[in-house]
């Protein structure tokens, strides 16, 4: 009976990581994949 | 009085560019504006660090954001009279740099709501898949209806998000009574879903939640893959309306001067134009001298002299003086509204080009939806049973869904054009990649595309130092193209000169005075009035005797040998369609070996490119200029350089950043090798369904079967797309490392 909390949890899990890309989306973060690798090397705080 | 005169010739040193700075940025509220600027030669962190600090330290710019992945600044700023020297500041720390106007479309809410139904999508189709692998591993019929249950549970609310970008397509489709490639997809999904549910209330064996998912998963990605290759609705036209005038000061037949807008300029009424507008209706000089930049009507970057009787187009740009000019045509009769109609008309003729996958799609749903039908009536037929001649049709129309067909075209695409971004070559969308690899005939222009669009000096007429220094001193007061190749001379001993001792005479040259003696820099018969005869080129001299002595050439493209002769060893005939003078088109057709016309107007080029093709010939037209736009609409496919006008980048499929050509025959050869996997692709997906299809229709296809099946398929045409190796040429794939201009060979335009 292990189902019975195993497929929930996955769900909540798989939700989590939905929900996750989403935000992720739609706060821009795919604008750009290479400078974000890049900007993580500078020293000050970033763009003003 | 000659102070002023000088002071006004520097602030027009860079109307035009300013202008065409302000066209290609989006204004914001609060007096801001956005620029997007395309800086190909940006590649590591260290870039951005220099571009965003030097762009930042500029006054009137808010702000800087670099785009790695795009390549792209882009800068805000506060609106003023003129706007921050952006170019100018990138050029100078070694960053060519192009305004890039296309993205003004940032956010494409299309493009958001695909990746939103998408993830949601692979979520669903993850969680379903983890059940299914439980039912196919043998579980028993209570945890396989259990399992089945809690599948369509998912599933429902998934098909109603995610799949409604197909059902709202297809049903739009319907309801004009048309069919497209979404309406067998959505009948296919909504059935399969349909007998999933009936055999989870009956307890059946097999539910297809599964394949009805990953259907759906499958053909978003192919479906945002695609978008991301759509032809993005530009025209070239609303550019060129952009750059006529919006009226000028006229002079009515009852004598009243009024700004007046151009519709309401009619022949006979005189017009003035002060330095820097724009030139309204076609005329008549009646007085003043001038400069005008005839870029729109030639092509040509040299600006031409304006004297009383000289003809003017609309649409040319006055440089230097104040002129007035008797309108002889209204404005719809004009050359810009002549230029306009044959822009309207070259796009209007360019819609006609229908995408290989819409071709195949066409194809496609009566083939699928004749199968299905076929496959019902064939097992009423045989076995009498309603439900089981169902389930195989439903069996059908799900293993035929086009999930390989749907990724076989942009994948491939995708690919090709990330290739070429990295050789520095922007496609515009998919369709271009395919019309250029049907290319058999090639049409150059010459200005800007064959040459340089600068002007170099030529080494061995130059004079040597103090001279030069001097000339360089007094050349950086004007905008004139040999003035501005004389100032890039520049160096550290040259006397520093006030505006105020330095005027320009148009049409002749530059005068200063340093020291009590008269310079005179410019045309022979001017700056040595006295023993002109036999001098030629452009001479510095000091009170009437000549000094120094310049000549000036346009230099061939980097890479344009090399280009010409990698088309000829494609099979490609090209050819040189100019609307310079004969004599500088045939030095550069003889230097690339090539035919050519010379002297052509805007609306020849379009005649030639129109006659080449009613020859049977697919053309592609390489041009820069606004006087190009016409035939880069008209052409097959169109190539560009980024330091084209506007209009031009916009009017072309394809625009390359780096100066070398030879990013033309590297567009050509990867557009022929995409069409090489594309149709592989189709090769692999129709194999899919010749082999798929039979199991389905005599009924062996489960959902195990369905799912293996149309997950490999994908799988092989996403990998065969992945082989893609884009053929290199020296020098295009090199990444170019920002470098230094050398000093006194070529300035940017």
């Amino acid at each position: 009976m292990s189902a019975l909390y195993l497929i929930p949890t996955a769900l909540v899990i798989g939700g989590i990581g939905l929900w996750a890309f989403m935000w992720s989306l739609g706060s821009g973060q795919y604008e750009d994949l290479d400078g974000a690798a890049e900007r993580i090397l500078f020293e000050d705080d970033g763009p003003g | 009085m000659p102070s002023s005169a000088a002071a006004s010739c520097a602030a027009d040193a860079n109307v035009a560019a300013d202008e065409e700075l302000r066209l290609a940025s989006r204004r914001l509220p609060d007096g801001l504006w956005q620029t997007d600027i395309a800086v190909p030669a940006i590649h590591c962190g260290g870039c951005i660090r220099r571009v965003e600090t030097e762009l930042g330290k500029l006054d009137l710019v808010r702000r800087v954001r670099v785009n790695l992945a795009s390549r792209r600044a882009s800068v805000l700023w506060q609106d003023a009279a003129t706007p921050p020297p952006l170019l100018h500041a990138l050029s100078a720390i070694g960053y060519e740099a192009h305004l890039h106007e296309e993205s003004k479309d940032t956010t494409d809410p299309e493009r958001r709501r695909l990746l939103r139904a998408l993830a949601v999508a692979a979520f669903a189709s993850s969680n379903i898949m983890l059940f299914s692998v439980g039912v196919w591993a043998g579980a028993d019929a209570q945890t396989r209806d259990l399992f089945h249950a809690l599948s369509g549970g998912v599933a429902l609310p998934t098909l109603l998000y995610s799949g409604r970008i197909f059902f709202l397509s297809a049903w739009a489709a319907l309801r004009h009574g048309r069919t497209n490639m979404d309406v067998p997809i959505s009948i296919g999904i909504i059935l399969a879903f349909a007998l999933s549910f009936y055999e989870t209330l009956t307890s059946g064996p097999h539910a297809y939640f599964d394949a009805a998912i990953s259907l759906v998963l499958f053909l978003l990605i192919g479906r945002t893959l695609d978008h991301v290759m759509r032809d993005k609705a530009r025209s070239a036209v609303l550019g060129l309306a952009r750059i006529g005038a919006r009226g000028a000061l006229a002079s009515g037949p009852d004598g009243v001067v009024l700004y007046r807008p151009v519709a309401e300029i009619a022949p006979g009424m005189t017009v003035h134009l002060a330095a820097g507008e724009r030139v309204p209706v076609d005329g008549l000089v009646l007085s003043g001298r001038s400069q005008l930049d005839c870029a729109l009507v030639t092509g040509e970057t040299i600006p031409i002299s304006a004297v009383p009787g000289t003809r003017l187009s609309a649409g040319t740009l006055n440089l230097t003086g104040p002129i007035d000019m008797r309108a002889t045509a209204a404005a719809k009769d004009s050359f810009l509204a002549e230029m306009t109609r044959m822009m309207e008309a070259a796009e209007a003729g360019r819609g006609t080009y229908r995408r290989i996958a819409d071709r195949a799609s066409s194809l496609y749903a009566p083939l699928v939806h004749a199968g299905a039908a076929l496959s019902f009536l064939g097992w009423i037929l045989a076995s009498g049973d309603p439900h089981h001649a169902l389930t195989v049709a439903i069996a059908v129309l799900i293993v035929t869904c086009p999930c390989a067909l749907g990724l076989a075209v942009p994948m491939v695409q995708v690919v090709a054009a990330k290739r070429l971004f990295e050789a520095g070559v922007m496609v515009r969308d998919g369709g271009a990649l395919e019309r250029l690899a049907e290319v058999d005939r090639a049409v150059f222009d010459k200005t800007g595309t064959l040459t340089e669009g600068t002007m170099r000096i030529d080494e061995t007429m130059s004079g040597v130092g103090p001279a030069l220094a001097i000339a360089a001193a007094i050349a950086v007061h004007s905008s004139h193209p040999y003035s501005r190749a004389i100032a890039a001379l520049a160096m550290a001993d040259a006397p520093a000169l006030a505006a105020g001792q330095v005027r320009e005479e148009p049409g002749n040259g530059l005068e200063a005075e340093i020291d009590g003696q008269v310079y005179r820099l410019g045309r022979a018969s001017w700056a040595l009035p006295r023993s002109a005869a036999g001098q030629q080129g452009t001479i510095l001299a000091r009170d009437g005797v000549a000094i120094a002595r310049f000549r000036f050439e346009q230099p061939l493209r980097r890479g344009a040998v090399a280009a010409v002769s990698a088309l000829r060893e494609m099979g490609i005939a090209a050819e040189i369609v100019s609307g310079d003078a004969p004599e500088p088109v045939a030095e550069v057709a003889d230097a690339l070996a090539l035919p050519a016309c010379a002297d052509v107007t805007p609306a020849g080029k379009t005649q030639r490119i129109a006659a080449l093709r009613a020859a049977g010939y697919k053309v592609v037209m390489i041009g820069d200029g606004l006087n190009d736009a016409p035939a880069l609409s008209a052409a097959h496919a169109s190539i560009a350089p980024a330091s084209a006008a506007e209009v031009g980048r916009n009017a072309a499929d394809i625009v390359f950043l780096h100066d070398d050509l030879a990013a033309v025959p590297l567009a050509l050869a990867t557009a022929r090798r995409a069409a090489v996997l594309i149709r592989q692709n189709f090769v692999l997906a129709i194999g899919y369904n010749l082999v798929a299809v039979p199991i389905a229709v005599f009924g062996y296809l489960t959902p195990l079967l369905a799912a293996i099946a149309m997950s490999s398929s994908s799988l092989i045409v996403v990998v065969n797309a992945l082989r893609f190796d884009a053929p290199s040429y020296r020098g295009a794939k090199q990444r170019p490392a920002p470098r230094g201009r050398p000093a006194g060979v070529g300035i940017a335009r």
